[in-house]
């Protein structure tokens, strides 16, 4: 019986370590950041971008990638708090030491795509394949991960459209 | 003057507020009437036009919305799907007097580069209720 329970135990770190990176759905819930990011696209996950990012980005709705996302005041400041709590910064998870080793100091991207975190992960996609209808951009993660809706980045997951 | 933005106001305050489609239509007909005395009554036939007409950059309501508002729609810069917008279609349209202002404020701007007026909301309101 004893036995029993502490192999739970010595299972979860190791599974924690084992999930190559791919399991990046935040560790807190915000009903609102869920609602509002994801009307257009996926929810992206908090974990791939450094908070003075999340903050500029946040700062900047009403002309976000060309369309308007603008939010009231009050829900805009909750999901800025939100995204910062979840940021690259404070999540230390591997995968968001890799995304903060990618970007130099100085430098806030915007854009998850951009970085070169994202770029190595994508390095063996063949440049046609980002452009075929069914995908379209880069940032239509949903296109290629079937798991993206829920943070779930797995390989084993992956399935790039024809 | 004043009446568009105690409107506004009142909007922000209630969050969720459920509505009937019908209420939401109304509450832009006191609002039309305060911008233009002229004002008669919402036309579903203008807000069609409305709906389908491209602008000047290019857009449309129906370019995300697709030509047939109980089609499920399809983002057109993220490719992602968007659940019907003609309340026979889905249900949840036009009962949230807050959400159906912020995305009039961001899809007006997008394919207008401007808001809408209380006239042109309402024809497009009267539209999507006439879509059976
Ligand atoms: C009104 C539609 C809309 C809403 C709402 C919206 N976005 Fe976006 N977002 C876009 C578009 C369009 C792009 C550009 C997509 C592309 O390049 O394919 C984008 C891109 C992004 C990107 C960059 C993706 C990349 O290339 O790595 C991030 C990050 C992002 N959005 C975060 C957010 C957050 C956070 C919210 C919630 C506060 C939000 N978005 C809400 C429309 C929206
Ligand atoms: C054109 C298809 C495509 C798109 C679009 C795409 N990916 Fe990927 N992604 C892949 C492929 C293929 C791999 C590599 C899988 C492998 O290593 O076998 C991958 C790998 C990854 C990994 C590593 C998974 C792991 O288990 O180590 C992450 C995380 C990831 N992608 C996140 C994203 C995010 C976030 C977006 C959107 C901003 C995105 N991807 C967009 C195809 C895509
Ligand atoms: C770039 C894509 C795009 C365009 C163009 C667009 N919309 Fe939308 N619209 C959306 C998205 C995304 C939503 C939110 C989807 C959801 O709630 O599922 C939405 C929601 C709405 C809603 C909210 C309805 C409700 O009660 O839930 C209204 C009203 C609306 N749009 C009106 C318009 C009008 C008017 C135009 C043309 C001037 C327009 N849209 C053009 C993407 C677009």
């Amino acid at each position: 019986m004893k036995k029993l329970l502490l192999l739970p135990l010595f299972l979860l770190p190791i599974s924690a370590l084992a999930d190559g990176g791919g399991k990046l759905a935040p560790t807190a819930a915000n009903p609102k950041w869920q609602a509002e990011c994801s009307a257009c696209h996926v929810a992206y996950p908090p974990a791939l971008l450094p908070e003075r990012s999340w903050r500029k980005l946040m700062g900047g709705l009403e002309r976000h990638f060309g369309s308007d996302a603008s939010l009231d005041a009050a829900t805009a400041k909750e999901i800025t708090a939100f995204l910062a709590s979840q940021s690259a910064d404070r999540a230390s998870s591997r995968t968001s030491a890799k995304v903060l080793r990618g970007i130099a100091p100085g430098d806030t991207p915007l854009r998850i795509t951009e970085t070169a975190w994202f770029q190595r992960q994508h390095d063996e996609i063949r440049a046609d394949a980002w452009k075929r209808p069914k995908v379209g951009s880069p940032a239509n993660c949903a296109a290629c991960h079937a798991g993206a809706d829920q943070g779930d980045y797995a390989e084993h997951k992956v399935r790039i459209p024809r | 003057m004043k009446k568009p933005l105690l409107t506004a106001l009142l909007f922000a305050a209630l969050p969720a507020y459920a509505a009937t489609p019908l209420e939401i239509q109304q509450s832009y007909a006191a609002e039309a009437k305060q911008q233009n005395p002229a004002f008669k009554e919402f036309s579903a036939a203008r807000g069609e036009q409305f709906y389908r007409a491209k602008s000047a950059k290019g857009s449309s309501c129906a370019a995300c919305h697709t030509d047939n508002p109980k089609a499920e729609g399809r983002h057109e810069k993220t490719g992602k799907a968007i659940a019907p917008l003609a309340p026979v279609a889905n249900s949840e349209r036009l009962t949230d007097p807050a959400k159906v202002e912020k995305w009039f404020k961001r899809n007006c701007q997008d394919v207008q580069g401007r808001s809408c007026s209380a006239q042109e909301k309402g024809d497009f309101i009267a539209y999507l209720r006439s879509v059976k």
